[in-house]
């Protein structure tokens, strides 16, 4: 395996009494896109802001780009791009001086960093905004033009701190086809998100973290394979509680999970299960046979108890 | 995609956030420089030859508004120094976090606190020299020395901005800044000699104008605008002065620090 872009182990970030990353061990290869899935509070953007070199670690070892981040973080973050869970883009400048004002700050001549940004501007399909200012862009467009400030150095990394959160559907889809074009191009792309369908789109291998902790690992396939099984049967019965309903199907499938308003049966095949539901004289107002996703191992694995 | 042969990083970092403050002042610098000429043409006018045609004796020997406009010259600096160091700093930090975005890059904090810093100094030294113009042009200034009001106010700007960027910088409501003008920049502009001699107020209430920073520039401006000696020593002055802008840098990197590298 080629050498880590980003190695971490043990590492750790406190706030006073509160530690919110908790002893992590994770490296990520270059030309990969690394996901980190977590609840909110999971520790995911402190550990990103940790790579990014503005949050010096508590304890552990971590090393990006082969550097010291707590020693090099100039050297570090010159070759990375960091697109921030909120924009932070300058909303009285232009579409256009916002990367070029931004290039400045790498050491890039102010030719090469207008010929950068119309290229950039392109790339996100922001061309036309290119002279109007920030502040009348709507959400989709500003997080394309922080993701197109995040390349302006053509960095080595892309983290990227839950990209797609707020958007619309057609919004998160150009977003989406627009990092899949980076990681083709062999960008190496970190990211957060608590989008299972994201994570499922963009990333080689995942880990999933919890109250600060690395719970799972894998990709996605494999967390599937791993924490869940192949096929969910999703049974919803006429009555207000489907507690009742659940005693009886003990035994069918892995596993049964009980929700107010439905039950899931954990199974290989779908098919067959809801034959021995039928064959129980059990009459489901609704059934729904689905493959197992990566939400299943998410929900699994961190409760589907609320974070606020 | 245009292919960078990775960038050396830039010498002096500060000077590539001076050039972003800069480019977002080239959307709105007409009105700042209309204000920058209006304000000392209103001022002039209407302190030196609107109330100086009260005071017939003039002060010291010289006409109130030959006395005046040294002090107001101060003052016009303390003004601009604040209001940029309030809700600009307020407001990076709290509003458009615009100093997260620069933390994000290869500038160090320092760069970023001496970056906005430069651009302050940039508008402190633009409407002072407004100002000079103005009020030579109106034949107020006495003396060439004059020139020499343009790096004390360089340094009394420092001397106030610096503190003010750790306070704006500390606080959570943008309300503690309008607190700022209400009990500390009014205040200083009405009692450290900018429009009556410090002398004027009981001996007891000296020190208060004394210990202001704005006092020890207005002397210095006075003494240059009137080709005088200064009421203190030039080098006390200046050495008060530089403990200002001394401590409030550091101050300033302290809180910058704490909120940016968390």
């Amino acid at each position: 395996m080629a050498q880590p872009l980003i190695q971490a182990r043990g590492l750790v970030k406190r706030f006073g009494d509160f530690t919110a990353v908790d002893g992590i061990d994770v490296e990520v290869c270059a030309g990969e896109a690394f996901g980190f899935l977590g609840p909110n509070g999971a520790g995911k953007s402190s550990t990103m802001r940790m790579v990014g070199c503005i949050s010096p670690p508590s304890a552990g070892q971590l090393r990006i780009l082969g550097m010291d981040p707590v020693r090099d973080g100039p050297a570090i973050r010159a070759r990375l791009g960091v697109c921030p869970q909120l924009d932070n883009l300058d909303p009285e400048l232009t579409v256009r001086e916002n990367l070029t004002t931004y290039a400045r700050y790498f050491g890039i001549p102010r030719r090469v960093a207008r010929a950068r940004a119309a290229e950039l501007l392109d790339f996100v399909q922001l061309s036309e905004r290119a002279d109007s200012k920030v502040e009348p862009l709507s959400g989709g467009m500003k997080r394309r033009l922080t993701i197109a400030r995040s390349l302006v150095n053509e960095p080595d990394i892309v983290l990227l701190d839950e990209p797609t959160t707020g958007l619309d559907p057609q919004a998160r889809h150009l977003v989406w086809e627009r990092l899949f074009r980076l990681k083709r191009q062999g960008v190496t792309l970190v990211l957060t998100t608590h989008y299972m369908d994201e994570a499922e789109q963009l990333c080689d291998r995942l880990v999933v973290m919890d109250g600060g902790r690395i719970v799972a690992e894998g990709s996605p396939r494999a967390l599937i394979e791993r924490h869940s099984t192949r096929e969910v049967v999703e049974l919803r019965f006429a009555a207000d509680s489907q507690e009742a309903f659940a005693g009886k199907l003990t035994g069918l499938g892995e596993r049964v999970e009980v929700l107010p308003d439905r039950i899931l049966v954990y199974v290989p095949d779908g098919d067959a299960a809801v034959a021995e539901v039928a064959a129980l004289g059990l009459h489901p107002t609704n059934v729904l046979v689905r493959r197992s996703s990566l939400e299943d191992v998410f929900l699994h694995l961190t409760g589907r108890t609320l974070v606020d | 995609m245009t292919q960078l042969t990775r960038p050396a990083l830039p010498r002096v970092p500060a000077l590539r956030v001076l050039e972003y403050h800069l480019v977002g002042y080239r959307r709105t610098w007409r009105a700042g420089a209309f204000s920058s000429f209006l304000l000392p043409t209103l001022t002039v006018l209407g302190f030196g030859v609107g109330v100086g045609a009260y005071i017939d004796r003039g002060v010291g020997g010289v006409s109130y508004l030959e006395w005046i406009v040294g002090g107001l010259l101060a003052s016009t600096a303390l003004q601009v120094a604040v209001a940029e160091s309030t809700w600009p700093v307020f407001g990076n930090l709290q509003w458009q976090k615009i100093y997260f975005g620069q933390r994000s890059s290869p500038l160090r904090v320092g760069d970023i606190v001496a970056g906005h810093l430069a651009f302050v100094l940039f508008r402190v030294l633009t409407s002072v020299i407004a100002f000079l113009l103005v009020t030579g042009v109106l034949g107020a200034l006495r003396s060439p020395w004059a020139v020499l009001t343009v790096p004390v106010a360089a340094l009394l700007a420092l001397a106030v901005a610096a503190p003010t960027f750790a306070y704006a910088a500390s606080v959570d409501s943008d309300s503690w800044l309008a607190m700022l003008f209400r009990f500390a920049v009014i205040p200083m502009t009405l009692f450290a000699g900018v429009f009556f001699p410090v002398e004027s107020l009981p001996l007891g209430l000296r020190w208060l104008a004394y210990v202001t920073p704005l006092w020890h520039a207005v002397d210095l401006c006075r003494a240059a605008v009137l080709g005088v000696a200064p009421y203190w020593s030039v080098v006390g002055h200046l050495a008060y002065l530089a403990a200002w802008a001394a401590g409030g840098w550091l101050l300033a990197r302290r809180v910058f620090a704490r909120r940016l590298v968390v």
